[in-house]
């Protein structure tokens, strides 16, 4: 057994707000940098090399890359031999958020209520998913998630018989829809199979792994690949203004699922896919 | 080429502006997004007066991030603008000549554009610390208890867009 104070949880989550609003992931950086180099539009490259430049101020000046700082998504992968210890988790995780957003210079954008809709002032509560998992360390992963890319990802019930290419079908289609609205070029996180709230949750988890990193099944990293392809040649381009790059990546996750259904979700984020891990 | 615009946008100026031209804006422009839409519309069913002069006006769908001390405002670039749309034919037809966000904007919104020879100009989304460069002064001046959504009164300069839908109706967004 070993006890780690939930302080400590506290700090690294006020630490990665900021570190993860104004600075992406080097594999997010690359991914951008590589589209630059493709994009067949004059206008697109132009705004990728907007995009390149405002990565630049937002690191040296600690700027928010976006204004939209998000709502903050923290996964905890929890060793079954760690014990918790010096109070709620919760809590702890609250107040590494309010104190990063606050200390940061980030953007308050939670509402407490989703039909009252006052805002908390301090960009609290977190949406918290832990899982328990083998060992002694805790895995802390904050992705702080923009809603102009949220509000277009989707969650389709197919059937069963709508098979390899239903699914491709509706992926590509909430690209197409998402549009200029959702910040291209993307990163698509697409989760499939399970049930209703799991096929969700595999999509949000899509968008944490490294940029064009292939799914390992061979069939789902041909199935990536295609969707990719297509969303590419739909012409959306950067910010919507025409242009080949539109998706930067098709990350999909699977699971296994009921013999009656084919759970589908596209998790639409836009390209200031922004997530840092820790591990205590 | 690059167009230059100044504020207050005059229909000589939108209706001599095409879907696709690039322009830079110099001048005040006013924010507001969701919240400051619906209380700007609340007021003016109760038989209230705009905090700011409408005509001829350009609102900035936008809620910055906080500015740190010495800074005129934070990260500062567009919200999708189609949130807005519910709201937007009433404000364009007291006069809001230019509106400046990302993303579609329904049928409704470009059939009174057209009416009221008004333009859309896309700013880049995800630019904003490079976006704030532009903004030189930031003041809130109405609506304060909305946080990032209160509205401010800014002055922009040399402020990169793009004409997204003109007053012709013509969009650039497939």
């Amino acid at each position: 057994m070993r006890e780690i104070s939930v302080e400590r949880i506290t700090e690294a989550i006020r630490e990665m707000c900021m570190e993860a609003n104004y600075t992406l992931s080097p594999d997010m950086q690359e991914a951008l940098n590589r589209a630059q180099c493709t994009e067949e539009s004059p206008l697109g490259e132009e705004i990728l090399s907007m995009l390149a430049q405002n990565l630049k101020v937002a690191k040296e000046e600690k700027i928010p890359i976006c204004q939209d700082t998000g709502m903050a998504v923290v996964f905890l992968e929890i060793g079954q031999d760690v014990h918790l210890s010096g109070g709620s988790l919760t809590e702890a995780v609250n107040r590494g958020v309010a104190l990063g957003y606050k200390e940061g210079y980030l953007r308050k954008s939670v509402v407490k209520d989703p039909l009252i809709r006052e805002n908390t002032n301090d960009n609290t509560p977190a949406v918290i998913h832990t899982e328990i998992v083998d060992g002694e360390h805790v895995k802390i992963t904050l992705a702080p998630k923009g809603f102009g890319s949220e509000n277009m990802s989707k969650v389709y019930m197919l059937k069963p018989a709508d098979g390899r290419e239903g699914v491709k079908e509706r992926i590509v289609t909430a690209v197409k829809e998402a549009g200029p609205n959702a910040c291209p070029p993307l990163v698509v996180g697409v989760g499939i199979g399970g049930t209703f709230e799991k096929c969700a949750l595999l999509a949000k988890k899509a968008l944490l792994r490294e940029t064009g990193e292939p799914h390992p099944d061979a069939h789902i990293a041909a199935l990536e690949q295609e969707i990719m392809k297509e969303c590419n040649e739909l012409g959306i381009g950067p910010a919507g203004l025409g242009g080949s790059s539109t998706v930067l990546a098709v990350h999909i996750e699977t699971f296994a699922t009921h013999i009656a259904g084919l759970p589908v979700a596209v998790n639409i984020c836009c390209h200031v896919n922004r997530h840092c891990s820790r591990e205590l | 080429m690059k167009k230059i615009i100044t504020t207050p946008l005059t229909e000589e100026v939108t209706t001599n502006l095409t879907a696709g031209d690039i322009v830079s804006i110099t001048g005040v422009i006013y924010s507001a997004r969701d919240a400051a839409h619906k209380r700007m519309t609340e007021t003016l069913a109760a038989g209230g007066a705009l905090p700011f002069e409408i005509k001829d006006a350009v609102i900035y769908y936008l809620g910055p991030s906080p500015a740190r001390e010495g800074q005129v405002i934070g990260s500062a670039g567009p919200t999708t603008s189609g949130r807005m749309d519910a709201y937007t034919p009433q404000l364009l037809e007291l006069g809001l000549r230019g509106m400046i966000g990302k993303g579609k904007r329904s049928a409704e919104v470009i059939e009174t554009m057209k009416k009221t020879k008004a333009v859309y100009f896309a700013a880049v989304g995800g630019a904003g610390a490079l976006l704030s460069k532009h903004i030189t002064k930031s003041e809130v001046i109405a609506y304060d208890d909305l946080g990032t959504e209160a509205i401010h009164k800014l002055y922009v300069e040399d402020f990169p867009a793009i004409v997204v839908i003109d007053c012709k109706g013509n969009s650039l967004y497939k």
